[in-house]
């Protein structure tokens, strides 16, 4: 044995006991889940909302003394990172979530981002949950992401079918925000109409991001006469200006959107003239609201200070993870078992109450493989100052 | 066709409100408030709690917001704009302050208005309809009508200010040559204080008046920024009529652009036609100092 192997043996054996201190045998262990998505800017709510329902997922876990796995109890820990809806940043912090050891990470919130991590993920052997829609994420080979919400394409040709056939649209517009994610969201929902056979009036206009005077994109809209606007990819700030610019220009038709959106900034800014407004959600309004998703919504208003109903959709993903973390615990380490099991996991959705809905991994329809979260596809109205539901849809698996 | 003409019409004078703030900082300072867009949105919310959520007359809330502004340029200028002016010997000393106070304010309105779009009753409704606009006709509502008279209230006010009151005279000259203003007995520091905090008071009044029609969020200001640097830089960065000029010329052509051409086209146009002008005109259409 050598000098410097003597000295490395000594030291060891002198941090030995240094290292119980640190962790002594009754210390409860962390499981660290990352979000990666965009907090700041425009599109802030977007990222943040998941930040805000992963930490309130974490305090109400904790409060019970944190999730048991394998026998052992983690106390959830979140590690959130501002990726401002660049890639370059997103993989950035996907390496550094990665790097400390995170198997779980929740986003990024655009196509542009989600596409850049994935082969971060895929080195680092994690998986991720990005709520952005590109299929080359979920399909095969791609083998690290999980879809975390319900795309456009899903909930898109059912709402287009609603309005055909009880409320006699029969002609479509579409209006999208000019990003990657919500132009190819349009390009799908413009071949979906096509499909049910509805005249589509405009089918590529579009406004930039941070236009907040929606009056001259919208002339253009109106003037080709639709029965039926359709906001792609709208961010929650837009719907209501959209909205009310549409209502200011005397259009009479009806308007709907594919992604989340919140009912007070719809109330505050567009007030009435958000009526009738429609757009999905996950489990936010009163009639399907279980008490555990109302216990949700108080931790949250705790956290954060008050709801925001994009986060119905966005309670989820982390409600899964753990849930099949429980179930399989040598996923906490290997996200091959976790992959495993997402062709035929089953629990009872805790957010719908009635407790006969099925809250389990889907999209075989689409990527030829359960690789989505099955967040309900429920379609909600807006009243002019809160959303109802106005159908719960199904998503093809 | 009227319709369009409308648009523009309301779109430019509500830019102008907004770029003529910022080109009144450069010309008396020499910096490009990147902070513009962020003291904007400051303004918005400063009208959002007091008339929305504290229920204030809208006609008292408004000149708060700029007064809270002018407030902030003050502090601003005098904290963080003066002593680095005073000893940097770089211009881009300054220009990394305001990116960083830019930051620093978008942040800050993050951890305390939090993430969500906020929004204000409306001060009143209605609106002038001259016929269907899906068959040609115009309609001017109530609100884009307000927002534009006092805009162009606010611009013909700015303009009357520096022209015929003595503190005006002197921004004037500050603008146009600091050493011959000392040399005339202008108190330099203190004119350049009164032009930050009127470029901030303008855009905490754009933000104040532009909440009840478009409402505002933390994330607002960097695209009004930008959008305040493409009209200033069309008009010429520094000259009052430059700003005004160029938020009506951006204005008209984002209505006339989005009407004509797809969405996404209009403001790639705007950026060419932008990056062709520059290299005839680089100092913008007035290209000469404030006055």
């Amino acid at each position: 044995m050598n000098k410097r192997s003597s000295l490395r043996l000594t030291l060891l054996a002198l941090a030995a006991p240094l290292a119980f201190v640190a962790t002594p045998a009754s210390a409860q262990e962390t499981l660290k889940i990352g979000v990666n998505g965009v907090m700041s800017g425009e599109a802030a709510s977007w990222g943040l909302v998941n930040k805000h329902c992963a930490e309130t997922t974490a305090d109400m876990v904790n409060a019970k003394g944190g999730v048991d796995i394998g026998g052992k109890k983690y106390k959830l820990q979140i590690v959130a990172l501002d990726d401002k809806n660049d890639p370059k940043v997103s993989v950035t912090n996907a390496e550094k979530l990665t790097s400390e050891g995170i198997k779980y990470i929740i986003g990024p919130n655009i196509d542009t981002t989600a596409l850049a991590v994935k082969p971060v993920m895929e080195r680092a052997k994690a998986l991720h949950f990005p709520y952005a829609f590109a299929k080359e994420l979920y399909k095969a080979p791609a083998n690290a992401s999980v879809l975390g919400m319900v795309a456009s394409y899903q909930v898109g040709p059912i709402v287009y079918d609603y309005l055909k056939t009880k409320k006699g649209v029969k002609s479509i517009a579409f209006l999208a925000r000019n990003e990657s994610d919500a132009k190819n969201q349009q390009t799908e929902g413009v071949e979906a109409a096509k499909k049910l056979g509805l005249k589509v009036v405009a089918e590529t206009d579009s406004y930039e991001p941070g236009t907040k005077d929606f009056m001259p994109v919208m002339t253009k809209v109106i003037k080709t006469k639709p029965d039926h606007i359709v906001l792609s990819g709208v961010a929650p700030a837009d719907a209501p200006l959209l909205n009310k610019a549409a209502r200011d220009l005397g259009y009479k038709g009806s308007i709907s959107t594919e992604t989340g959106q919140d009912s007070k900034i719809l109330a505050q800014v567009a007030g009435d003239k958000a009526k009738g407004f429609l757009s999905v959600g996950g489990a936010s309004t009163p009639s399907i609201q279980s008490d555990h998703m109302k216990d949700f919504i108080a931790a949250y208003k705790k956290r954060v200070g008050e709801w925001n109903d994009e986060a119905g959709t966005k309670v989820y993903a982390l409600e899964l993870i753990l849930a099949v973390l429980q179930k399989h615990p040598a996923a906490l380490t290997d996200v091959e078992v976790f992959k495993k099991q997402m062709a035929t996991f089953s629990m009872t959705n805790p957010f719908v109450k009635g407790g006969t809905t099925k809250l389990e991994f889907t999209g075989n329809a689409d990527f030829g493989r359960r690789s989505q979260v099955g967040v309900p596809l429920v379609v909600n109205e807006f009243d002019g100052k809160d959303f109802q539901t106005l159908f719960v849809g199904t998503i093809k698996n | 066709m009227a319709q369009v003409l409308i648009n523009g019409l309301v779109l430019g004078t509500v830019y102008a409100l907004i770029a003529l703030g910022l080109t009144m900082v450069f010309s008396i300072m020499r910096v490009v408030n990147f902070a513009h867009g962020q003291m904007y949105m400051l303004g918005g919310f400063v009208v959002y709690y007091l008339y929305g959520e504290f229920g204030w007359p809208f006609w008292l809330a408004l000149p708060c917001a700029a007064g809270v502004l002018a407030l902030v340029g003050v502090l601003f200028n005098r904290y963080f704009f003066q002593p680095v002016l005073a000893t940097a010997t770089r211009e881009e000393n300054s220009m990394l302050m305001a990116v960083g106070t830019a930051l620093l304010l978008e942040n800050l309105a993050l951890t305390v208005f939090g993430e969500k779009q906020r929004g204000v009753p409306g001060v009143v409704d209605g609106a002038f309809i001259f016929g269907d606009v899906a068959e040609g006709g115009a309609i001017l509502t109530y609100p884009n009508l307000l927002v534009t008279a006092v805009a162009t209230l606010s611009i013909v006010g700015l303009l009357a200010f520096v022209q015929y009151t003595r503190p005006g005279r002197a921004l004037r000259a500050v603008a146009q040559d600091k050493e011959a203003a000392r040399l005339q007995g202008v108190d330099v520091k203190a004119t350049t204080t009164l032009g930050f905090a009127i470029g901030a008071a303008l855009a905490g009044l754009a933000g104040g008046l532009l909440v009840t029609v478009y409402g505002v969020n933390s994330g607002v200001g960097t695209n009004v920024s930008t959008k305040a640097f493409i009209m200033i830089m069309i008009g010429g960065a520094g000259v009052t009529q430059g700003a005004i000029v160029g938020g009506l010329l951006l204005g008209f052509a984002e209505a006339i652009g989005y009407d004509l051409l797809p969405g996404s086209v209009t403001y790639l146009l705007i950026f060419v036609a932008m990056i062709v002008f520059l290299v005839f005109k680089p100092n913008g259409l007035f290209g000469k100092p404030w006055g």
